[in-house]
């Protein structure tokens, strides 16, 4: 469902991504983790089509990007550092507008169901630009979850959410995996996406350091992780 | 296709909506135009005649510099939440984007020009009943938001975006700008069609050929 491979990138003399090889499958949870400047978000902007690889080969959905963004596009959810809202907006009427978008039928419906789960629907009417940091980040997760995406690509989803928000979303992203999606989210919070993913790698200098396997995740992943990171000179 | 109009709409209705809870854009372009109409009005120590010679100039160089505040802001709210991003991942053509910022802007424009027009009637000794002129404002309005959405996505990735657009807008719409003096000066003094006609014709062609640069060119513009 994601295939990168020897994939890098450039901004001016800097390389931010070199030769990473990564492969998610349908129905599968992965951890992106590395400390920070690793490359984490910048390989989920070349995912999901919001930046330019300078070489290597990916592929989301069955699309090869960026040759066939505009079909990946639909099949993605995105989850950046900003929650790509209106401020000026209220909470439905920026669900609505991205509904519209996405030419889904049934949008109200879907955005009663979003709100409800995200713990915004009290406070549906009211502009964003009132809205907290964590507010603002449960209202992006319901847009990136909208149109019902095939592969989700996570960065800090858990960033400014409450413990129970935090819970709420842990169970969509388990119930969306069960569905089916493919999943990679790039975190810092080892205790939960080592509780959360299936396996994990590690990205260090922009480079993939390790795979962490099922069996190195759970309570152990922040010891695993450490040692990975030593041996990759992070 | 439908679904092409369907999301150049869905676009324009948003940020007239934002535009409408917010109310920032508007009334700071209206508050702009009226301030300049007065400084002219009570420095400007001429007859009517004069007055009236001179109108053209002076509504296109007042609406050119509110544009360029709403053109500013336009693109700058995409920006403050990333929400040019949120645009950008949606399953919908980058022109449809382009088109539906650009006829935002040129809805924005007409506002300030409709409510503003009487003020400069009344100063400037012009009669608002000439359909000529009202077609110039709009050619000339529209020639200057396509070129100006289209600049205002370029300027909105660099840092000094405010000081960016002027920059480059100006020189950009200078045809659009001298067309559009020229046509409004030949209506406000009851020349007629015929002196019009080739300034129209500028505009008719600019009005064209921007937004086909903007279909083919908005992509690798708001790209990374």
């Amino acid at each position: 469902m994601i295939t990168v491979s020897q994939l890098s990138k450039r901004y001016g003399y800097r390389l931010a991504l070199r030769g990473v090889s990564l492969r998610v499958r349908r129905g599968e949870m992965v951890a992106l983790l590395g400390p920070n400047g690793a490359g984490k978000s910048t390989l989920l902007r070349i995912l999901a089509g919001l930046a330019q690889p300078s070489a290597g080969r990916v592929e989301v959905a069955g699309c090869q990007l960026p040759k066939q963004a505009a079909a990946a596009r639909a099949q993605l959810g995105y989850l950046g550092h900003q929650p790509l809202v209106y401020e000026d907006l209220t909470a439905d009427q920026n669900l609505e507008f991205f509904a519209r978008l996405y030419r889904l039928p049934a949008a109200a419906a879907r955005i009663d169901e979003l709100l409800e789960l995200v713990g915004l629907h009290q406070r549906r009417s009211e502009r964003v630009r009132g809205y907290s940091r964590g507010m603002l980040q449960r209202l992006a997760l319901a847009r990136a979850l909208l149109h019902r995406p095939r592969v989700l690509l996570l960065d800090e989803p858990h960033s400014a959410l409450d413990l129970q928000t935090a819970d709420a979303l842990d169970d969509v992203l388990r119930a969306q995996a069960r569905a089916g999606a493919t999943i990679l989210i790039a975190s810092h919070d080892l205790d939960r996406v080592g509780g959360l993913a299936q396996r994990a790698v590690l990205l260090a200098d922009g480079r993939s350091a390790a795979a962490l396997p099922k069996a190195k995740l759970g309570r152990g992943l922040p010891g695993h992780y450490q040692q990975a990171l030593e041996r990759a000179g992070g | 296709m439908a679904s092409y109009f369907a999301a150049v709409w869905a676009i324009m209705r948003k940020d007239l909506a934002a535009e409408w809870r917010s109310r920032q854009m508007v009334t700071a372009m209206l508050v702009f135009v009226v301030l300049v109409i007065f400084i002219f009005a009570f420095t400007l120590d001429i007859d009517m005649l004069t007055r009236r010679q001179i109108a053209a100039g002076v509504l296109w160089t007042t609406f050119a510099f509110a544009g360029i505040l709403g053109l500013n802001r336009t693109l700058a709210t995409e920006g403050e939440r990333g929400s040019l991003d949120g645009l950008l991942l949606a399953p919908v053509e980058r022109s449809a984007i382009y088109f539906g910022k650009t006829l935002a802007n040129l809805f924005f424009m007409l506002v300030v020009e409709i409510f503003t027009l009487p003020l400069y009637a009344l100063f400037y000794n012009m009669s608002l009943a000439q359909p000529g002129l009202w077609l110039v404002l709009l050619l000339g309005s529209w020639c200057f938001c396509s070129v100006g959405t289209l600049l205002a996505a370029m300027a909105a990735q660099a840092r000094s975006r405010e000081l960016l657009l002027p920059v480059l807008l100006l020189p950009m719409a200078l045809p659009v700008l001298v067309a559009s003096v020229r046509a409004s000066s030949a209506f406000v003094n009851g020349l007629g069609m015929e002196y019009a006609s080739a300034s129209l014709n500028i505009l008719v062609v600019y009005g064209l050929i921007m937004p086909a640069l903007g279909f083919m060119f908005f992509d690798f513009i708001v790209e990374e």
